[in-house]
Order: C-alpha cells, then sequence, then structure tokens
C-alpha cells in the first residue's frame, strides 16, 4: 500500500526502463482489453487518450469505474483501464445506472462511454436527465452519426440528405448533442474530433477535474458505414472544417502554471473545483466559457454554417453536484458503511410503532 | 323538507341490538376531504379495542368522481372486506340513489339533508342531518367548511352508534399530529353533529357499538408505510421511484421517515439517498448501479413499472446485481384498474426478463410482514446477488390494517459472499467473479472502490465466462446458465418459509398468499361452520420449499385462492410439482376488490358439491 492507501499490484515487477507516474503505475497499467472496433475507428484513438488522461493525472485505475450503453462507442471501455470496475450496461440506459452507481463510493471518477444512438436516439431522455442533475461524470458521446454495431442506419445526428448505402437519404434534421446538453442544464460542455488527440486529451483532463457532469461531444468517425469525404462525421470533413475555439492547456493543481507560455490579454484562466486550472488562449473569437448565453449564441451560429466548432464551449465550476445535493460525507463512502451504522438500534422499534396509530 | 327526518326500520328489527359486528360504509365525492373523517373513525373504533378494518374504494381521479370507503367492526377480529354493510352514510348527489338500494334490510340509512332525493325504503332505518349547516356554524374558516362538513357524519355516528367521543378525540389528535388548530375545528364540528344527533334523531336500528379489549397489541398500518420502516431497519441506502398509484406512498412514507431514524447529530453526512427518477426505466436503472456499487438499493413501483423494469430485470438477473423491487400490485393490464387491488403480477414478474429468468418473489401478508420483508428483502438480495420482487398490492399497500407490532430484524444483516482488500489479500489472485467455489450457485463478488488491484471485473449483459470476461463460447454460456439453475435452487434457503395453520382431520387444503390471508381466515371458520375442516398454507416466497410440495402431497384436494384471472400462482405451483397437479383447483376473483370471504366459502363449497 502507498500513501495514497492505494496498493499497486505489479509496480514491484516493472522493469527499469518503465517510465512509471507518480502513482507508480506504468502505461500499461492503465491499458485495456485488446479493441475489437474497427482499424482506424475513431473510438479507439479516444480510447487511447483516455488512457494517456488518466497515466498523466497519476489517477489509479481502482479509483475510476467506467461505464456504457450498448453500441460500438459502449463497447470501448473494454479496452481502457483493465483495473477499473466496468459496467457495459442497456442500449441507452447508462446515464441512470452510473446515477445509482455513484452513490456506492461517490470520491470514485466515472468515465461514461456513449455514442449518438445510445444518447440521442433510444437514450435522450435519460441523457437529458443526468445532465440536470448534474452527476460528476466524464460523459463522452462518440458521436459518428450512424449505428455500426447494426450495420449503417441513421442515428439522430446525422446530418440531412446523409445517403448510406442501405437506408438511402436522411430527411430529417439533426440532433446537435452540445445544444441538447446546454438546454438541460450541463455544467461542462465540449465539443473535440477523434483526430485531435492533443485537444480530446487535454479536455478529458479537465472534465476529469470538473465536480459535476463534463461532457464531451467528440466526432468520431465510423470508418467502415460512415467515412464519406463529405459526410459530416468522417475524418476528411473534419480536418478541413474543423475550428478549435481556443488553443487549449489543462493545468493540474500540483502544477503552476507557466505565464510566460500564455501572453497577458491572450488567456483566459478557468478554475475548477478541484483547484485545477484550464487556460485557454484565444485564437480569433473572443468566447468565455463561463458566459451561458454567449455559448448558447456559438453553437447555435455555427449550426448550418460550414464550420466545426471544437474546445470548451461552457463551463460552470461551482455548481453543486449531486454528491453534494445529497450530502453525501467527505470522509467515507456509503458502501463501506456497516450495520452499526445502517440499522437503527433496538430501541428504535418502539419509535416506529409509536408513529402506527 | 319534503323527506323525512327518521323513519322508523320495521318492528321486527326492533329490540334487537346489534353489537360490533357490522360494516358501514360512507359514500363522498373524491377530494372532499372525507379520508380524514373516515380514519377518525376507523382509529377511534380501534381504541375502543373493537377489531376494525377500513377499504378505500376509490377513483383514479383527484376531485369529483365518486368514492366510498367500508369500516367493518368485528368483535370476532375478521378484517377482511365484507361485501354487504349495514349502515350507509350518503354524501353524494352522484351516487345516492344506487347508495340507498345497497343497504341491507334493516339497515340504517344516514344522509345529509343538503340532497334532495325521494327516499322509498321503508325496511331501513332513515335519518338525515345537516351537514352543511352545522359546517356552516362551525369555526371552520369558509374556504374549508366544504372539507369539515364531512366531519359533521362522524359526529352524528359517534352519537347513534355510541363511539366514545375522547377516542374520537384521539384519532384527530393523531391525524393532525397534535396541531391545536386543526383538532378544534374539526372536533367542534363532530361534536355539534353529535350534539345535533342526541337532540334530534332517535336511535331506530339495531347496530351499536361497545368496548372491547381485542385490539391491545395490535398497531393500525399501511403496508407501504409498513415496508418503507422496514427498509430503514434493514439499512436501506438507495432508493430511487417513479410515482405511481398505489406504490408512491412506499418512497414517499421512506422519504419522509428516514432521517429521523438514520441522521445522527454530527454526522459526516448522510448514510442514504432518494431519487425520484424520469420514469421507471431510469429507476430501476439507477438501483441496479447502486446495488451493483454495493448498496441496499430499493425501487418501488406497481405493474405498469415493473414492466417498463423488464430489460433490467434481465439484466441484474444475468449480471448477478443485487436490488429489491417493491411491487405494489393493482388490476392490468395496460392502465386498467389503477386505483384497484389485483394479484396479477405474478407470473409476468416471477419471469420478468426475456430468455430464461427466475425471480425470486417475496410475498407479505398483512402490515407486519411488509415491515419484516423491507429489511430481509435486502439480505435475500444480497445473499443470493439478485433481484428480490416484494409482491405487495394496493389493498395491502394503502389502506389501514389492524396488524401485530413491528418486529426488531431477529438477526444481523447480511451482506452476502463480498469481498474487500483483505479478503482478496488472502485469496493472493485466486478469485474469478462468476466462478461456484461453494458449489451453491452463488459466485463471490466485489464492488467498486475496492482498492485491490485484482478487484475489478466488467460488468456486462452479454456472455461472459466464470472470470467475467466477454464470451460467446457456448459451453460458457450453457454452464452459467445452468449456475444460475441452481443458484435459484439456493434460494430455498434463505426465502421465507411458508406459514401453515392445520385442523385436526382435514381433508382439504387451502393456499393462498398476500392480502387474500384475512378473508381466508374468515372462510375457514364459515367452512367448519359447515362441517369442511380445512388447512391452510400461506405462502411467503417463491421459489417454493419442501413445506409446499409436502403440503400439496399430504391432501387430496387443494384449492389455490387468488386475486387474478387465469390462477396464476396456480399455475406455478402445477409448473414446479407436476406430479401434482391433478391436486391443484384454482380459485380467482379478479373484480378489483379485496377478497371476501363468503365468496371464498362459497366458491369452495361449490367446487366441493360439484366433485
Amino acid at each position: 500500500m502507498n500513501s495514497n492507501g492505494h496498493s499497486n499490484g505489479k509496480q514491484a515487477a516493472a522493469p527499469a526502463n518503465i517510465q512509471l507516474n507518480l502513482a507508480n503505475l506504468s502505461k500499461n497499467d492503465y491499458r485495456g482489453a485488446p479493441t475489437t472496433l474497427c482499424a482506424g475507428c475513431g473510438h479507439n484513438s479516444i480510447a487511447n487518450q483516455i488512457i494517456a488522461a488518466a497515466y498523466e493525472l497519476n489517477i489509479v485505475p481502482e479509483d475510476v469505474i467506467k461505464l456504457s450503453g450498448i453500441g460500438c462507442s459502449s463497447k470501448s471501455p473494454a479496452y481502457f483501464l483493465n483495473r477499473s470496475f466496468g459496467f457495459n450496461s442497456l442500449h441507452g440506459r447508462m446515464p441512470s445506472v452510473a446515477t445509482g452507481a455513484m452513490f456506492g463510493d461517490h470520491h470514485l471518477k466515472t468515465i461514461a462511454v456513449s455514442g449518438d444512438g445510445d444518447t440521442t436516439n433510444i437514450g435522450m431522455g435519460q441523457f437529458k436527465h443526468i445532465m440536470r442533475r448534474n452527476v460528476r461524470i466524464v460523459y463522452i458521446v462518440e458521436n459518428n452519426g450512424v449505428y455500426g454495431l447494426t450495420k449503417g442506419q441513421f442515428s439522430a445526428t446525422a446530418e440531412t440528405g446523409l445517403r448510406l448505402k442501405y437506408q438511402g437519404v436522411n430527411p430529417y434534421t439533426p440532433i446537435d448533442i452540445v445544444l441538447e446538453a446546454m438546454a438541460s442544464g450541463a455544467t461542462f460542455v465540449a465539443r473535440s474530433f477523434a483526430g485531435d488527440a492533443n485537444q480530446v486529451k487535454a479536455l478529458i483532463k479537465a472534465a476529469l477535474s470538473h465536480n459535476g457532469i463534463a461532457m464531451l461531444d467528440i466526432i468520431s468517425p465510423c470508418v467502415t458505414f460512415n467515412n464519406g469525404d463529405d459526410a459530416r462525421h468522417s475524418y476528411a470533413w473534419g480536418r478541413e472544417h474543423e475550428e478549435p475555439l481556443h488553443d487549449f492547456t489543462f493545468v493540474p493543481r500540483e502544477q503552476e502554471i507557466q505565464l510566460g507560455e500564455f501572453p497577458e490579454g491572450s488567456a483566459h484562466t478557468v478554475r475548477l473545483h478541484d483547484g485545477s486550472t484550464i487556460v485557454l488562449k484565444k485564437l480569433d473569437r473572443d468566447h468565455n466559457p463561463a458566459d451561458r448565453a454567449a455559448a448558447m449564441r456559438l453553437i447555435e451560429e455555427s449550426r448550418g454554417q460550414d464550420v466545426f466548432l471544437t474546445g470548451l464551449i461552457y463551463v460552470e465550476p461551482e455548481h453543486p453536484s449531486l454528491a453534494d445535493i445529497y450530502q453525501l460525507p467527505k470522509g467515507r463512502t456509503l458502501n463501506r458503511m456497516t450495520e452499526d451504522m445502517l440499522r437503527p438500534e433496538k430501541g428504535m422499534i418502539d419509535k416506529a410503532n409509536a408513529m402506527m396509530f | 323538507m319534503t323527506t323525512p327526518q327518521t323513519k322508523e326500520a320495521p318492528t321486527a328489527q326492533q329490540g334487537k341490538q346489534v353489537v360490533n359486528d357490522f360494516a358501514m360504509t360512507v359514500a363522498t365525492m373524491n377530494g372532499s376531504g372525507s379520508q380524514t373523517s373516515n380514519l377518525t373513525l376507523l382509529r377511534a373504533l380501534f381504541k375502543m379495542g373493537i377489531p376494525v378494518s377500513g377499504k378505500n374504494l376509490f377513483p383514479s381521479n383527484i376531485q369529483g368522481l365518486p368514492t366510498w370507503y367500508t369500516i367493518r367492526v368485528s368483535k370476532k377480529g375478521y378484517i377482511a372486506r365484507r361485501n354487504t354493510h349495514e349502515i350507509m352514510v350518503a354524501m353524494n348527489a352522484d351516487t345516492f340513489v344506487e347508495d340507498l338500494a345497497s343497504v341491507v334490510p334493516g339497515g340504517a340509512f344516514y344522509y345529509g339533508d343538503h340532497l334532495k332525493f325521494e327516499i322509498k325504503r321503508d325496511d331501513i332505518s332513515i335519518y338525515s342531518f345537516p351537514a352543511k349547516q352545522l359546517a356552516k356554524e362551525s369555526a371552520a374558516p369558509a374556504n374549508l367548511r366544504d372539507y369539515v362538513a364531512n366531519m359533521a357524519y362522524v359526529g352524528v355516528l359517534a352519537k347513534m352508534l355510541d363511539i366514545d367521543m375522547q377516542k374520537v378525540r384521539e384519532a384527530l389528535e393523531y391525524h393532525f399530529d397534535g396541531k391545536e388548530k386543526p383538532i378544534a375545528i374539526n372536533m367542534g364540528v363532530i361534536e355539534a353533529g353529535h350534539a345535533w344527533a342526541a337532540a334530534n334523531l332517535k336511535k331506530t336500528d339495531p347496530y351499536r357499538v361497545e368496548p372491547m379489549d381485542k385490539t391491545a397489541g395490535y398497531v393500525m398500518a399501511d403496508g407501504n408505510t409498513a415496508g418503507a420502516l422496514g427498509a430503514i431497519f434493514g439499512g436501506v441506502q438507495f432508493a430511487a421511484w417513479y410515482p405511481i398509484t398505489p406504490a408512491s406512498s412506499f418512497a414517499e412514507s421512506l422519504s419522509q421517515n428516514i432521517g429521523a431514524f438514520r441522521d445522527k447529530p454530527g454526522e459526516d453526512g448522510k448514510t442514504y439517498a432518494i431519487v425520484q427518477a424520469e420514469d421507471e426505466l431510469a429507476a430501476i436503472g439507477m438501483a441496479v448501479g447502486a446495488g451493483w456499487a454495493g448498496l441496499r438499493s430499493v425501487t418501488s413501483t406497481s405493474g405498469p413499472g415493473i414492466s417498463l423494469m423488464t430489460e433490467f430485470a434481465g439484466l441484474a438477473y444475468y449480471a448477478e446485481i443485487p436490488v429489491v423491487i417493491w411491487d405494489v400490485q393493482r388490476v392490468g393490464p395496460s392502465t386498467g384498474l389503477p386505483t384497484r387491488t389485483s394479484q396479477g403480477d405474478i407470473l409476468s414478474t416471477h419471469f420478468l426478463g426475456h430468455g430464461d429468468t427466475q425471480q425470486i418473489l417475496l410475498l407479505p401478508g398483512s402490515a407486519q410482514e411488509c415491515f419484516e420483508f423491507g429489511w430481509r428483502a435486502f439480505d435475500v438480495a444480497e445473499r443470493m446477488q439478485a433481484p428480490v420482487f416484494v409482491m405487495s398490492d394496493l389493498d395491502l399497500g394503502m389502506n389501514q390494517w389492524m396488524t401485530k407490532p413491528f418486529e426488531y430484524p431477529d438477526k444481523p444483516m447480511d451482506r452476502g459472499k463480498i469481498l474487500w482488500e483483505k479478503d482478496l489479500e488472502a485469496l493472493k489472485e485466486n478469485w474469478q467473479r462468476y466462478k461456484d467455489v461453494d458449489a451453491d450457485g452463488i459466485t463471490y463478488r466485489t464492488v467498486p472502490g475496492n482498492k485491490h488491484p485484482q478487484s475489478a471485473w466488467f460488468t456486462r449483459g452479454t456472455g461472459h465466462n466464470e472470470a467475467a470476461k466477454y464470451s460467446e463460447q457456448a459451453e460458457d454460456w450453457e454452464k452459467n446458465m445452468q449456475r444460475l439453475k441452481k443458484k435459484f435452487t439456493t434460494a430455498r434457503q434463505f426465502v421465507p418459509q411458508p406459514a401453515v395453520d392445520q385442523m385436526a382431520g382435514a381433508q382439504v387444503g387451502l393456499i393462498a398468499y398476500g392480502s387474500a390471508d384475512p378473508a381466508i381466515l374468515e372462510a375457514r371458520d364459515y367452512l367448519a361452520e359447515e362441517g369442511m375442516k380445512t388447512d391452510y398454507l400461506r405462502l411467503r416466497a417463491v421459489p417454493f420449499t419442501d413445506a409446499v410440495s409436502e403440503f400439496i402431497a399430504n391432501h387430496q384436494t387443494v384449492y389455490v385462492v387468488e386475486m387474478n384471472r387465469d390462477g396464476q400462482m396456480h399455475k406455478l405451483l402445477q409448473l414446479e410439482y407436476p406430479h401434482l397437479a391433478t391436486k391443484l383447483h384454482p380459485l380467482t376473483k379478479h373484480d378489483g376488490l379485496p377478497l371476501n370471504a363468503r365468496w371464498v366459502k362459497d366458491a369452495v363449497l361449490a367446487e366441493e358439491n360439484h366433485t
């Protein structure tokens, strides 16, 4: 056991040439099972950034739980953080499972992975409610506009006019996940692109420090069913049309900000609940992610335009999380409570009977 | 006034008194505040030591539709619903005619004199009283007069039936939690009604009450409150629910009461959380998530919610996650009769989930047993690592039942086979989530927050092997499903045993469960009077235990009495015991009303005479 109360398993056996992080773990300790997704799938690169982010933040895998619904994206928790508890639940119902699971040990960090079908088709109700409850979860939507496991049907995020091999042309208006999250009161909303590894990693890191729901809509192209050059969820389109809102740096609590990197006047700093900071370097737009109205306007403007805005769109660091609302204990977890804390003592049965007539 | 204030009953009835043995029904409009009046009468009678039961027959409506409340007093202690009533209090113009017709000959009919109807019956006593006037003359503010008008009949009945006014006051004090102002306003109307009746009404019917000592050692409780309190004594840590009649008061009672039992001054934080979910899918999803994370977790619902919970029930069964589902059954299918009682979810809940599922059911038969199963269900769920469904119903859940006091759990909590860091350390990596090392079908589990590097496993509804790894291997699937079957057999050791009551020389057996119990107890007396002795087995759980098969084997004929159309428990027993199937006969009633003893007696006799 180290000073954090963790025993680090295989660390003692690690050869000298393997680099250990501050948790005394190698990157191998963060890996998952080999992926069974298609080669080149955007989901795999997101899994890799989750591994990198957790490793670089010195998070002990046992301090993380990972959840998902059903679909290609929802398979991916098996492909990162083998030493974390995982739950591959039901299609569209991950938010409820994650909400309940949070109460078991509310000090754990939760990484939840969903897809556009899992979130915006079958799971829209639960998605919106987990946003408004502000459960402390990193909620990643691996968004490719298409159903993969069932072989190429439209999801609700598919753009109008998208043509798929067996489905014809999509006649419906797409759902914007970022807009839905905002409308439901999400307190950390970002969009990124699986092909932009650095931004994805920085956003995941920041999301892991947020005390509430952190929704990352990550465009993650489906190389098998929806990767035509003109498809909005393709690599080619994403690379060509991505317009980052900021240069983006996440600074964990332990590290000082090197102010020299960000000339005064061009940097916007957001302090997260745990003391970490996000430093946003202004590009040609001057978006303040603490400004909810500005965030809504930005998303609305970018809809229909041929741009694909990425970065941190909105953050509200001080909103109470679900654990705060329920006054969960600071120093202990519900799932380690024993009978003496949970069962009223014997004399209390008289009180129960006295309550009756 | 065209109708006579008092009409004398036939002389044949005069002189003969009927004490502590009648039923009276109050007919009012939903939302008129009559529930307070009815509960006050019920409680006052209970406090007089007279065995009593109250059945609320109410519509799915906020305000305006007719509602009836039947109070039965029984010196013999019968608390099942009576089919007929000797006394009717009519306060609703919409049902006046049928209410008048419903009184048995020789009975008494009371009505508010604001209802103008011609009354032609001369075989019953007729009493009218100025309910509105009494409310108007009271201290009640104008906006509450319609509500307190119903208190007038409490006063009138108290006078006419000899109900102790001190006990009436005690009932009001309980109802209003000692708040003097509403107590005074309501008591004022009751006293005015009492005084008015004393001055103006001449008693001509034979029905009255006298104090007894037959409620000592009992309390009045509804099953939903009892179950919620039981869950609190079971150490409930998480509840998620969605509003639905008749289950809402389970979760509401939990929310209202848990703090008084579990919050301790100076504590760092709460030991529990109760979440109103967005629907039943989310309610069970949250409860399953919490159960997975090591909490004593419950959700409460009724039939439509059970339908929505199907997929999660299958997941929890297969992934082996403890969770308690409290089903307060109502009449279905579909929206059905949402405010009427039923035992119609037995088969669907037992098999809830697609593929091969067998769910554990607990069957409480009294409010006291709702309390007991409130805590015991967690022990069974965590021991079995499985969903446990507690099958209550509207009658048991929402009506006031005279019941034995709640008993403190007679054994420590059973948290089941759960491993923490030191346990894993001792096992030296020799642990697999779904490996049946004890040969009882129950494997060992760990929960999130366990910091041991070998603690984590991946939970999934997809095929998995003993190591909880994804597997589509045919033999892995079959082996795992066979183990789950074995686990269900093991559950027989942990579920409550049936309750058996025998009469010497009985040939006929009766099997029933849940809220059917009081009607069966009463019917057995009637059958004995007719010369038919019966043995009675009350089921308390599925899976069945050996005591059930022995009971069936030991009788020529066994009637399975239940409140659904298809004889659901009868079918389940036949499936379980095909070699005994021909001995089992279904007797079913599915009119949405609590079971009635006369019907049970008649149905048994009809079958016996037929065969």
